[in-house]
């Protein structure tokens, strides 16, 4: 099956799903989200039969601009997971949802909730697999639109207009940046076309004896890539955004719309960081991102009282461990990950950890009312269970060996060992990485500690709904398991 | 199979109790089927069956990871050994309420588990990765369950040794790219080659992140608090297993890089002064025998690494064969003797209600046997003959000396072990002085309706003490299994060093 029909699938689906909240019964938005997560469901199905690039003799403008490599299969399949995973996290969360956005006994504000995700969603399968600027930024501003509206969804509530209206601004400033810059490689460059960009870098060609335009181009375009996958010194939205948008957008925001950027930004990279005349720079530039990104990330979240907004710091560290990987550009071989496997298996660790804390995030936000880690006080004797998943969850965020979440850093460390013996400036992103693993540890048992040393505020049993529960321990699962036996992610990275 | 199956044993105790099997009881049966396991393993492969129990299950292709387990030669099994007898009076020690069983018995189980996990993996990562296993059970025990300030010591353990095995991560790694080998096993890693340039830099990392876990001079400030303040599982297994993790791996990872260790020899040997001489003093001036027993074990850490010391002047297993089997056997008898101590000083805290040693005097008329243990335990701690760490001693001051020709003079590793000398006198001063102080001497207010050990908790002190009798009058139980027909370690490729000439008959 063409692999460009999956996206055209997905985005039928949302205009399906808008066209039922629009005309369908006004009181119950249930349907709707049977219909989103069994339509992504049958999406992700057809995933794995959609393989075939378009093909250069029918269809060559298509050809050029689309890629559909593994790198790009695996992200869609992040991408489609995230959405229905984070659908499944709003069901829990309806009773604030409604709160916040019409009378709190009626879901009529609530159907948009269901249909925008899987908009975004089609919006990050195009930028998996965008080999040319264009695609890239029309792609990244439907995902950036939409979560506009998704981040200021709950409009009763004042954190979460505030948290939109943050968002909206710095989206477009970083838009402007985006455009600026693919100006400037359109200039210099000749074509807007990643593969043209490849060989207009090659050893040369005229751009190579002096890329400093190219170059400035590819700092602005990072930037503004910065500002999608949260990196220094585009940061600043995160924590505000984060902690004001509801908790399934931040969820979707963390996982999703991070994944995207980051496969948009190994893509733009790879042209520079294969060509000699630009290596070197582009290397550094993306090593300083690492660096900075890991240090601020891990060092903000120490003071952090509010959980949501810890793991908005956490989020900005991970993406620091994340860059590491690229900053190493390795190209594999057959015994070392490629930069982009690593950052794919880091991606993946990361989907599963994440939305797995979401959601527990959500049921204590539910059942306590509350998103400061002072909720989670005594919860070892309210619900052991719930504890020992979210100590789980916590230990595979901090990196603790034996759980899926130390590969991911595993990996980043590896590679750039491997690579700081030939570039020694490497060196100072592992020692950074140092620091940001042992701050890690700090922050996330904060957590732990409130658990199992605090006493609770009450101390009734707690008890959640069925879905999280299924969630929450399947995730924990997976952890654990991916934590002995990683090989089943390496698989569908194609590695 | 058997060994994945000795492995399972304290993990799947773990999880049943934490599932909510009756915790107390799961965790002995387990603690007790483990220990009878792992001395029929021993001994089957002391009879000659090397490759008994191994087994090899890829996880991941790319790098080539696998869970191998297996014993690898005679420190492997001597590590298990010291593991499943310290665990075993681990969980038959110690008391906690009822509402706290569960935490309490997971917890230690873990501990052995992920110590074993380490001791029996052929795997460079899963050797290291089941080594954290330890980190956040021991961090909630502490926090819990630990005496005095509880809370920070949890923090400042948790963190230092977290920072430690990131250290200690970033030279694995290193060492891994420099030796080029396509898969973490030790089988691949050992018969590669590192060059030299890139030999000195994995080494500070090694030493320094393996420092840090065998809480090695200036690295050890986690250490005194952590054990004092932890209940007693948590202290038998951290001082007497845990922390012999970071040594095994020294002795393991040494044949890769020995020209790098050997420029880091003479600030290792000012190191491990440090240890002997400075904590040394700093036990004396202990008033209380938690922070006592917790300063003392830092202490002797110094002993072993004088061993791994000598390994490195050598140049290798080769050049000085005694090197290795004196640092495995002072590891298992300091192992034994710390975890009885810590034991023992439990129960002298029940059964008087304080550890300062002004409150205390008298014991041994009201709690005789508890005396008797104490006695030995401390005497062994000494180095007294017939005990296991005087074997462990005398073995480590030989292998510094071996080879050594008197026209040359001293080595710095031989002025060193002279300075180490002076360690015995002082920790005959503190562990004589405590020994006074509790036990003789009229009785106090505190001592006098303290309680004798009960015949349950007299098990596991016996098998304890047992195991330092055996191996102390019988050191052999334990070195034969470094039997030379064993297959050697893999030669090192030193280019520093040619075998020293035998010294000519006058």
């Amino acid at each position: 099956m063409p692999a460009y029909l999956l996206e055209a699938y997905v985005v039928v689906l949302g205009l399906f799903l808008l066209m039922i909240e629009a005309f369908g019964p006004q009181s119950r938005k249930d349907a709707l989200r049977i219909v989103a997560v069994g339509g992504l469901v049958f999406g992700l199905i057809l995933l794995f039969f959609a393989d075939e690039p378009p093909d250069p003799a029918r269809n060559a403008e298509l050809a050029r601009f689309y890629a559909a490599d593994p790198p790009a299969r695996f992200f869609k399949g992040i991408a489609i997971l995230s959405t229905i995973l984070v659908l499944l996290l709003a069901y829990d969360y309806r009773s604030v949802l409604t709160r916040f956005t019409d009378e709190a006994s009626s879901e009529r504000g609530t159907g948009e909730y269901y249909a925008l995700p899987v908009f975004a969603c089609a919006g990050m399968m195009w930028m998996a697999s965008a080999a040319d600027l264009v695609l890239i930024f029309v792609s990244l501003e439907l995902v950036t639109v939409t979560f506009y509206v998704l981040v200021a969804y709950m409009r009763r509530n004042v954190g979460s207009l505030e948290a939109g209206a943050k968002y909206l601004i710095l989206g477009a400033l970083s838009t402007g940046f985006l455009v600026y810059g693919i100006a400037w490689i359109f200039g210099s460059a000749g074509s807007t076309n990643l593969a043209a960009l490849s060989a207009a870098l090659a050893p040369g060609a005229p751009l190579a004896s002096n890329p400093t335009p190219v170059l400035f181009g590819l700092a602005l375009v990072l930037l503004a890539l910065a500002f999608k996958i949260g990196a220094v010194p585009m940061h600043f939205w995160i924590p505000d955004v984060y902690q004001g948008a509801p908790t399934p957008t931040t969820a979707f925001l963390s996982v999703g719309s991070k994944a995207a950027g980051f496969i948009v930004t190994w893509r733009l990279l790879t042209p520079f960081l294969d060509a000699p005349a630009t290596r070197p720079q582009a290397i550094m530039i993306v090593l300083t991102l690492a660096g900075l990104t890991i240090l601020i990330g891990n060092l903000a979240a120490i003071p952090q009282t509010n959980f949501k907004r810890l793991l908005a710091y956490s989020s900005i560290a991970h993406a620091g461990f994340v860059l590491l990987p690229l900053a190493a550009a390795s190209a594999g071989t057959p015994h070392r990950l490629s930069s982009i496997a690593a950052v794919g298996f880091y991606l993946g660790t990361y989907l599963l950890m994440t939305l797995g804390v979401f959601f527990v995030l959500a049921v204590v936000r539910v059942t306590c009312g509350s998103e400061e880690i002072a909720a989670f006080n005594g919860l070892a004797r309210r619900n052991p269970g719930l504890a020992f998943c979210t100590t789980v969850l916590l230990a595979s965020l901090a990196g603790l060996p034996l759980t899926a979440g130390f590969f991911g850093k595993f990996f980043a460390f590896q590679l750039a060992i491997e690579a700081a013996t030939t570039n020694v400036a490497l060196w100072w992103g592992v020692g950074l990485g140092f620091v940001g693993v042992a701050a890690g540890f700090y922050y996330y048992l904060k957590v732990v500690r409130a658990m199992y040393w605090r006493t609770p505020a009450t101390a009734d049993p707690l008890d959640l709904p069925p879905l999280s529960i299924y969630a929450i321990s399947s995730f924990t699962a997976l952890i654990l398991i991916l934590g002995l036996w990683p090989q089943p992610l390496l698989w569908m990275i194609g590695a | 199979m058997l060994l994945l199956l000795l492995l399972i044993i304290p993990i799947a105790a773990a999880a049943a109790v934490l599932a909510g099997a009756p915790a107390r009881r799961t965790a002995t049966v387990a603690a007790g089927a483990s220990l009878a396991f792992g001395l029929v393993l021993a001994t089957l492969w002391g009879a000659g069956n090397r490759d008994l129990g191994s087994l090899t299950i890829p996880v991941l292709s790319k790098p080539a990871i696998s869970l191998s387990l297996g014993l690898y030669d005679g420190m492997s099994v001597i590590m298990m050994l010291l593991t499943v007898i310290v665990a075993f009076a681990a969980v038959c020690t110690g008391e906690c309420k009822d509402e706290h069983a569960r935490l309490w018995y997971s917890s230690t189980l873990l501990l052995a588990g992920g110590a074993l996990g380490a001791f029996l993996s052929t795997d460079l990562f899963f050797f290291y990765a089941f080594h954290e296993l330890a980190l956040i059970p021991t961090f909630l025990m502490i926090g819990l369950f630990g005496r005095g300030d509880r809370r920070a010591i949890a923090w400042k353990i948790t963190l230092y040794l977290a920072f430690g095995s990131i250290v200690l991560l970033a030279g694995l790694l290193w060492l891994v790219s420099a030796s080029g080998a396509a898969s973490l096993a030790f089988d691949d890693l050992l018969s590669r080659t590192i060059p030299l340039e890139a030999q000195r830099g994995i080494s500070a990392f090694l030493l320094a992140g393996f420092g840090v876990l065998v809480s090695l001079f200036p690295f050890h400030s986690w250490a005194p608090p952590a054990y004092a303040s932890a209940p007693a599982p948590i202290a038998m297994l951290h001082a007497g297993v845990l922390k012999k993790f970071g040594l095994y791996g020294l002795l393991r990872l040494m044949p890769l890089v020995p020209d790098g260790m050997h420029s880091w020899l003479e600030i290792l040997l000012l190191l491990l002064l440090g240890n002997i001489i400075w904590m040394g003093f700093v036990t004396i001036n202990q008033k209380r025998l938690d922070t006592l027993l917790g300063s003392s074990s830092v202490m002797h850490m110094g002993y072993i690494f004088l061993a791994v010391a000598a390994l490195i002047a050598a140049g290798g297993a080769s050049n000085n064969p005694l090197a290795k089997p004196a640092a495995v056997l002072l590891m298992f008898g300091h192992g034994i003797s710390v975890a009885l101590l810590f034991a023992l000083a439990d129960r002298i805290e029940r059964a008087a209600g304080t550890l300062e040693l002004r409150n205390l005097g008298g014991l041994a008329v009201t709690a005789p046997s508890l005396a008797f243990l104490f006695g030995l335990a401390a005497m062994a701690s000494i180095g007294l003959p017939g005990l296991a760490n005087f074997a462990g001693e005398i073995l480590v001051f030989l292998a510094a000396f071996n080879n050594w020709n008197p026209s040359r003079g001293l080595d710095p590793v031989q002025i060193a072990t002279i300075c180490a000398l002076w360690g015995v006198v002082i920790s005959a001063v503190y562990m004589l002085r405590a020994y006074r102080d509790i036990f003789q001497g009229e009785t106090s207010h505190a001592t006098k309706s303290a309680a004798d050990l009960g015949r349950a908790q007299k098990i596991p002190a016996f098998v304890l003490a047992a195991a330092l009798v055996v191996a102390g009058l019988y050191p052999n139980s334990l070195l034969r299994f470094f039997h030379p027909s064993a297959p050697p370690p893999a030669t090192t490729h030193s280019s520093l060093h040619t075998p020293p000439p035998d010294p000519s008959p006058p």
